[in-house]
């Protein structure tokens, strides 16, 4: 009974701290817009901050609009379709006009709450006439109630959404605290912590640095050596040569890589049905190779959309519009072939549009977007970019789809050479994008269905207005989309870019939905420093390895991310960065980090994609039985079996099961942001994955063939090379009491055995390494190793 | 934070508030004064605590077994008897009955449309006197426990788009499965299985089957704690289950508590509180390398158990032998029992795959609702049986006197249910003569699961999960509950 006393009061202190801390960022942050929480499933973040004083001054974007956005604009916003009464509330025009029966009442009259009608109706006590309705499930906080009233009281001023006006230049602020920080980052952080009366933590461990830094810029773990190397270096730009050196690593190519799979909905099978093979990683080569490179950004995403469209384009750039023929193809026979075209030039328009805009364009398919200013007509306006393709519909075993070009061993000689290709392969088939269907046209689909054209008129490729008009300078294809991306005056492009950055080094982006800029996204916790960077990020030519140094060598980032409770309860989100995040390991690094601690990795870049352990039967389960498609599943021998994990075959109808439990994408769709889950079938795979039994082996026979050291030395060595650091005396203990237990449990004596020749996994005869083998796993199984940070 | 609160935070929030009596209402108050979800945004909330809108009226049903049919079944030779097809053998389909549907590329260069009739016989039984053919002689017994609905119609015409808009409410990819939403919306029954657990087979009545996919059962947007598991015949039933050979149970447990100390260690160093859920997960994935195999373990069944599944019920990874498996997880309370038959998809040599087919699941079909009835479980388990779209009235392909075959048709099919809820004994719905057009009471595949999402106790249009800025749903913007087939 006591214990649940004390869960009780804490459970009303807590909130209470909580609220308070909540008040004063409200109260302190009025210069800049705050993030709030952005959430809506479970707690509206109204009912949050329903205990909060209002604030002195309203503002409508960080105040109004996120709430009339979720709960007012599915009928009263920008889609003309679904509008009730007339009323829009997105647009001042909108919202102040005259509305009724006969004209006489007006949603809002600035200063007026008494006469407006937004704020009686939201006050009604009649539950038939309260807004929004009951039939939405949606509901307003008396806090935001009164926020509102005040609202227009004070004038009720409309502002255009911060992510659709281009990035104005920013001073970089100056901050009270002249020892701490490297670079103009941390001045953006400074600033924002003295606001929440917060300091920064202190630098990390060198062994925490280095581990976090190889693993965020290269995706692998630091060798002994690296970290031998960091910790005895005592020059002041120690730190900053071995991020010089990880920037150049061709590993840092294949990390980057990596993420940029998931966007591209890359995969090696065509996704549907019989889900056949297709050959696309000679596109994934050149991805790792524009990294490698360093292409710029604003080179490697044109190349990737209208490569094949520049003036005298190279072969290189016609393989990086492969990017657009990533998306999945059916083979199912009764389709109907139009049905599922459409479907592909969908699907590249919402690809696009999320990827670089961070928009979420598809929601205008079918009807006007119901929260941000994209009409469906804009939409088609998008879509028409990328419906000049003569492509089918639907296609055979074996067929390589068009558009195609074929590649063969003289290209890959000659100007390909980025691309790995096997002696045994004389020519590669690739699909790639060219309009040679210039006839079409493009109509409005009704409902977003293929077979409902609006016949009456052909709609131009353009862009949504309200993000940048699609002007007469710009070419009316791929090409002029491509320049309107990159038109300095485009209000996304950087911003999105610069956002996704931060995401990958400090686990969230400064604007946490990368995925959606629009009226329903979160607003940017540091919007000054959102700006600063993506301005940077033009000025320097898109720049993608020198703004990734900058993020890598601000003092923000290089932070400890030890947490004390208190810290914990103000900012769980770490959303003002006080500290480091301590983030998990993705899918791919995971895997990564067993082979390369246990001496398995193989080092080689590209080629055709790869197939390691995974558990029996899964293919056949699901396929059709279908003669000559990827019916079984036949692991490689050798080296292939140990290659890093963006190698790994993806069938898409049944993906590599350790990595989508590890929350890596089905790769059916864009993804700019992975979700970090914590589940029982996560502990499974580490407890019980063959691969990593194999790792946690090998590394035990390395270890019991080095006689010089005796078994503290062993421990230390292994717990280092899987957490980069070494155990304390403590946890030394304890290893040796789980080593002296597995032991007497298996009655083993204390003497190292002679290692067997048999090299089977299953097959560990020797006592030694069978104990260490266990201790190993048990490492590998610690929080610390699939942790950074 | 102290032990307390974090073991109460990780481990032990819904006990606690069953014990506090707060009932649903109270969950949102607790959710709000949660410290951690308070400001954590989905990753805390999604994994112990229910959303507040979960529950919405008292429960029917508490799980849910679903035997899909992958392929399309026809409902013309099994359930939806049409005499006048057999009178008119040969007859091309009226215009006036087609009304312009569209067809599938497999049939829509055919010339003609000859309509058959079922070559199997049809008879009325139990006291409903619902009409069942003679390829279906065990469910024939029990169709005074089932609810037919002949009248299902669907958006999609060809497997992958039908099949996904059955199991996520959208024909694209991309959304949750049903399973997964009531394991976010509801959470699980119990603590050592998953709550949404998956079973294939494969049909005999077709070798070359219409294919599966994982993203069936995955978890679309949802957190991934709510993807679908699949139970798998063999040594190693779920994914990673096994220990390796040179991993004991002791082992195991050894490593459990001296990993949980040094894990400990480093949540006192760093105060991140993902440190001890992931202990919890590995203490749940232990206690599934018990329950798992224990689950899949038929041992200990009876010979007569056996016998009601019929003799397939003994080879693991058929039907039958999942029929079997559903019975076990749903005695121990797994929320979404998910079985999957393949090869219902006969476009050629319909009556001779047909006949397979129905064999492969008739007798465990039937068995299995008997014996959930005879355990008491039949009350608050909903058993759900059909596939993702109907057979055409029309051959596809060459007719002869013994054999034929039907395409895709999304306009009128049957599906039936038992248990936990819906009324046994009872049909719903009606087709024209024909068997082309739904003549009374259509239901849409939104209208099947916002129904049975009513009879979970959820209101279909109130468990969202907000993506991308959108309240997304598993009716998406439809759904009507079918109020007429409810008790």
């Amino acid at each position: 009974m006591k214990r649940k006393h004390i869960i009780l009061t804490l459970w009303f202190i807590v909130p209470l701290i909580v609220l308070l801390c909540i008040r004063y960022l409200w109260q302190t942050s009025n210069s800049e817009y705050v993030s709030i929480p952005h959430s809506g499933n479970q707690l509206e973040a109204g009912k949050v901050a329903s205990a909060q004083k209002l604030p002195d001054s309203v503002d409508f974007i960080f105040h109004i609009k996120p709430i009339l956005s979720d709960r007012c604009f599915l009928c009263h916003g920008p889609d003309a379709g679904t509008r009730e009464a007339g009323l829009r509330l997105d647009t001042e025009t909108g919202a102040f006009a005259a509305i009724g029966e006969s004209l006489d009442r007006h949603a809002i009259i600035p200063g007026q709450p008494e006469k407006s009608q937004l704020i009686l109706r939201i006050n009604e006590a009649n539950p038939e006439k309260i807004m929004p309705p009951k039939s939405s499930n949606l509901t307003l906080s008396d806090y935001e109630k009164k926020l509102f009233t005040k609202w227009v009281e004070q004038g009720a001023k409309y502002k255009q959404h911060w992510a659709f006006e281009a990035p104005k230049a920013v001073t970089v602020p100056e901050i009270n605290n002249p020892n701490w920080g490297t670079n103009e980052i941390d001045h953006f952080i400074a600033k924002r912590l003295e606001l929440e009366g917060l300091k920064p933590s202190e630098e990390a461990s060198k062994e925490k640095l280095i581990r976090k830094l190889y693993f965020d810029l290269t995706g692998l773990p630091p060798s002994i050596d690296d970290i031998d190397a960091f910790l005895s270096d005592d020059s002041s730009n120690a730190y900053e040569k071995v991020v010089d050196k990880l920037l150049t690593s061709s590993a840092y190519a294949e990390r980057m890589a990596a993420d940029w799979l998931d966007l591209s909905r890359y995969g090696d099978t065509h996704g549907y049905q019989e889900d056949y093979e297709r050959t696309m990683w000679p596109w994934r080569d050149w991805v790792i190779s524009a990294f490698n490179k360093n292409l710029p950004y604003n080179k490697f995403v044109t190349w990737q959309i209208a490569g094949d469209l520049l003036p005298n384009a190279s072969l290189e750039q016609v393989v990086a519009t492969g990017f657009n023929r990533n998306h999945k193809i059916t083979q199912e026979g009764g389709v109907i072939e139009e049905e599922y075209r459409v479907e592909y030039v969908m699907d590249r328009t919402g690809t696009t549009a999320k990827a670089f805009l961070g928009l979420t364009m598809e929601c205008a398919r079918c009807h006007d977007h119901k929260y941000d200013p994209i009409s469906q007509k804009e939409f088609f306006g998008f879509y028409s970019f990328f419906n000049k393709v003569k492509e089918k519909g639907v296609i055979g075993f074996k067929e390589i789809p068009e558009p195609k070009i074929e590649i063969t061993q003289k290209e890959v000689d000659e100007v390909l050479a980025f691309i790995n290709m096997p002696d045994s392969i004389s020519k590669l088939g690739l699909m790639v994008m060219r309009d040679d269907a210039a006839h079409r046209k493009t109509y409005l689909l009704n409902r977003g269905v293929y077979d409902a054209p609006n016949k009456a008129e052909e709609i131009l490729p353009h862009t949504p207005k309200s993000v940048l008009p699609f002007t007469e300078q710009y070419p009316k294809n791929r090409l002029g989309l491509a320049e309107w991306l990159f038109d300095e005056k485009n209000p996304l492009t950087a911003r999105v870019a610069v956002n996704r950055m931060w995401q990958q080094i400090f686990g969230v982006g400064i604007v946490s939905t990368s995925d959606d800029f629009g009226n329903q996204g979160a607003l940017p916790s540091h919007p000054k420093l959102l700006d600063w960077l993506a301005i940077t990020f033009m000025e320097e030519e898109w720049d993608m390895k020198k703004m990734y140094k900058r993020m890598v060598m601000s003092s923000a980032y290089r932070q400890t991310s030890k947490v004390t409770p208190k810290l914990l309860q103000i900012d769980p989100d770490n959303k003002f960065l006080a500290r480091s995040s301590r983030s998990r390991l993705t899918s791919e690094m995971i895997r990564d980090n067993m082979l390369a601690v246990s001496g398995l990795l193989v080092n080689k870049i590209g080629g055709p994609s790869v197939k390691p352990y995974q558990p029996k039967g899964l293919w056949q389960e699901t396929s059709s039985g279908v003669e000559g498609v990827l019916l079984k599943y036949i692991p490689d021998k050798g080296e292939n079996k140990y290659r890093r994990s963006l190698y790994t075959f993806w069938k898409r109808t049944v993906p590599p099961p350790a990595m989508l439990i590890f929350d890596s994408p089905t790769r059916d769709l864009c993804e700019v942001k992975r979700q970090k889950t914590n589940t029982p079938l996560q502990a499974l795979v580490m407890m019980n994955d063959p691969q990593l039994m194999e790792a946690s082996k090998n590394l035990a026979k390395t270890i019991l063939k080095d006689t010089s050291k005796n078994e503290v030395e062993k421990i230390k060595y292994v717990f280092r090379k899987i957490t980069s650091r070494y155990p304390d005396e403590d946890e030394l203990g304890k290893l040796r009491n789980y080593l002296n237990d597995l032991r007497s449990k298996h009655k083993l004596n204390n003497q190292e055995t002679e290692l067997t020749k048999n090299t089977e996994t299953k097959n560990i005869v020797s006592k030694d390494l069978r104990i260490y083998t266990n201790l190993i796993s048990l490492i590998f199984n610690l929080d610390e190793a699939i942790v950074k940070g | 934070m102290d032990e307390i609160t974090k073991h109460f935070l990780n481990n032990n929030r819904r006990q606690f508030i069953k014990k506090l009596g707060v009932g649903l209402g109270g969950l949102a108050v607790a959710s709000m004064t949660d410290p951690l979800s308070f400001l954590g945004g989905q990753k805390k909330v999604a994994q112990n605590i229910l959303p507040e809108n979960a529950l919405h009226f008292a429960p029917k049903a508490k799980r849910i077994i679903y035997l899909f049919q992958s392929g399309g079944p026809s409902q013309l030779e099994l359930f939806d008897y049409k005499p006048l097809l057999s009178k008119m053998r040969g007859q091309d389909l009226p215009d006036s009955i087609r009304q312009g549907q569209r067809l599938t590329g497999m049939t829509a260069g055919q010339e003609k449309f000859p309509l058959v009739g079922s070559q199997f016989k049809f008879n009325q039984y139990g006291e409903s006197r619902a009409w069942m053919s003679e390829l279906m002689p065990h469910t024939s017994k029990i169709v005074d426990e089932l609810c037919f609905v002949k009248s299902v119609h669907t958006d999609a015409i060809n497997h992958d788009p039908a099949i996904t808009f059955f199991q996520t409410g959208s024909q694209q990819t991309g959304r949750p499965s049903m399973g997964s939403w009531f394991s976010y919306g509801l959470g699980s029954l119990n603590d050592n299985l998953p709550t949404f657990s998956v079973l294939l087979s494969r049909g005999t009545g077709r070798p070359v089957a219409q294919p599966l996919y994982s993203r069936l059962w995955g978890n679309g947007f949802l957190s991934s704690l709510h993807q679908g598991v699949q139970f798998r015949s063999g040594k190693d039933p779920v994914l990673y289950l096994k220990n390796p050979e040179s991993i004991s149970k002791t082992d195991r447990r050894l490593m459990l508590d001296y990993m949980g100390e040094l894990n400990m260690k480093q949540e006192a160093e760093f105060g991140d509180p993902e440190i001890s859920s992931r202990l919890s997960q590995y203490e749940m994935a232990y206690r599934m390398q018990t329950s798992v195999p224990e689950t899949m373990n038929v041992d200990d069944e009876p010979d007569y158990i056996f016998d009601m599944y019929g003799e397939d019920s003994r080879k693991p990874g058929t039907y039958a032998a999942n029929c079997l498996l559903a019975r076990r997880l749903a005695e121990r309370d797994v929320r979404f029992i998910q079985l999957y038959h393949m090869g219902w998809d006969q476009h050629g040599d319909l009556p001779g795959d047909i006949k397979n087919q129905s064999k492969d699941v008739d007798q465990a079909t039937a068995a299995l609702i008997n014996d959930l009835k005879q355990r008491g479980l039949l009350d608050d388990t909903l058993v759900i049986w059909g596939g993702e779209f109907g057979r055409t009235n029309y051959c596809q392909g060459t007719m002869t006197d013994t054999n034929y075959g039907r395409d895709h048709h999304p306009k009128c099919f049957t599906m039936f249910m038992a248990g936990g809820g819906v009324k046994p004994g009872f049909t719903y719905g009606e087709t024209d003569d024909f068997g082309y057009n739904i003549t009374k009471d259509p239901v849409h595949v939104h209208d099947i699961q916002a129904t049975i999402m009513h009879l979970m106790g959820v209101d279909h249009t109130k468990l969202t999960y907000k993506h991308q800025g959108r309240r997304f749903r598993l009716t998406d913007v439809g759904g009507h509950v079918v109020n007429d087939i409810l008790t």
